[in-house]
């Protein structure tokens, strides 16, 4: 598909792994009842974030609920076992996103005075 | 149009658009039943062929790779495109925010600020570097590394320390180094096509220990690079942001 030449086509791991990694996928288990109510508590949080972003009617204020909607949509990612996902969300919604919402704010508000 | 008549094309379209939302729901598989294919399929393939134990960092630069170089460049245009809308006109010039807001006395950096920022900026760099080079191994990647390598740099600037922030991320250097990321991504692919095989395919040797820091062959090496641009095309577009609050367009009189 994608041009490999090595390594067998199909099947799982077998063989030696790295020591971290063998640590990381020891068998482990989370009680499904425990694992859904998480998801159900960070899903409500994440649909209190979003109100609380658009209830904000202050744009300044704004960008710090917002700031804090997006660690709670990175939590979510995480309960959701996505954690690329997590890493990316934390560092664009969390900090990228809200940096350059404050700067554009600081901009627009110089020009009005 | 009257308010009445507009509220009643609302409604009928808002109804419609309700019923047609919940007639689509009904049809989607349930909660966490995941029903394709590729999804098995990758999972049970992907660490035996590429010996990368960071499966989502093999689909995005191997199985999918040429659909991640175009990822790729829409950040790296976006970063020309914000350097080339806010860059120096003529008529304008460089005037300290203090100038600007006379009445509004902007408090200088308090020294917690300054203490914790400086505080975090080698770690974030550390974070960040450790994120971009093992893609390969565990749930990182070099787009989630690039954005924290370019918070250190902002960490600076919160610092108060814009001059620094200047001297450290030349806009020069800044593109030159975005350029660099973008064009090693496309030419590690190139490189596969003077090799004779497919725009992208993994020529470089893969390693035995899946998970191993030296596996994967070219997708550590693409995530790398892909680090580099993040890093640097996000340094670019909050460094041209933070000159245009410095900057003022001048009066013409």
């Amino acid at each position: 598909m994608t041009g490999l030449t090595t390594g067998p086509a199909a099947g799982p791991v077998t063989g030696p792994v790295a020591p971290h990694i063998a640590a990381v996928t020891t068998p482990y288990s989370v009680s499904p009842a425990l694992m859904d109510t998480l998801q159900v508590v960070v899903l409500v949080l994440v649909a209190a974030g979003a109100t609380a972003v658009v209830l904000t009617r202050q744009p300044v204020r704004q960008v710090i609920v917002l700031s804090g909607y997006g660690l709670l949509l990175a939590l979510l990612f995480m309960v959701f076992q996505a954690p690329d996902v997590t890493l990316s969300e934390l560092t664009v919604g969390a900090v990228a996103l809200p940096i350059l919402l404050l700067l554009a704010l600081a901009k627009v508000r110089k020009k009005e005075e | 149009m009257r308010p009445a008549v507009r509220r009643w094309v609302f409604l009928i379209a808002g109804a419609g658009f309700v019923a047609f939302y919940l007639w689509g729901l009904t049809g989607l598989p349930g909660f966490g039943n995941y029903p394709g294919p590729y999804g098995d399929i990758i999972n049970s393939v992907a660490v035996a062929q590429t010996k990368a134990t960071g499966v989502v960092s093999a689909i995005n630069f191997e199985y999918r790779g040429f659909d991640t170089v175009g990822e790729e460049f829409i950040l790296f245009v976006a970063a020309t495109g914000v350097s080339t809308v806010l860059r120096h006109l003529r008529g304008e010039r460089d005037r300290s925010a203090l100038d600007e807001a006379l009445d509004r006395n902007a408090p200088p950096t308090s020294d917690a600020i300054r203490m914790v920022t400086l505080l975090f900026t080698g770690p974030t760099v550390v974070i960040g570097w450790y994120l971009a080079s093992h893609a390969q191994t565990s749930p990182s990647g070099g787009f989630q590394g690039g954005v924290v390598l370019a918070t250190a740099f902002i960490l600076i600037y919160l610092a108060g320390q814009f001059l620094v922030f200047e001297r450290v991320s030349p806009v020069d250097v800044t593109d030159a180094v975005e350029a660099v990321g973008a064009a090693g991504f496309a030419c590690i692919g190139l490189a596969a096509v003077g090799l004779g095989l497919a725009y992208l395919s993994n020529y470089l040797p893969l390693g035995q220990t899946p998970g191993a820091v030296d596996s994967s062959g070219t997708i550590a090496l693409i995530s790398f690079f892909v680090g580099v641009e993040v890093a640097a095309s996000f340094v670019l577009i909050v460094g041209e942001l933070l000159e245009q609050t410095l900057l003022v367009r001048q009066e013409s009189r």
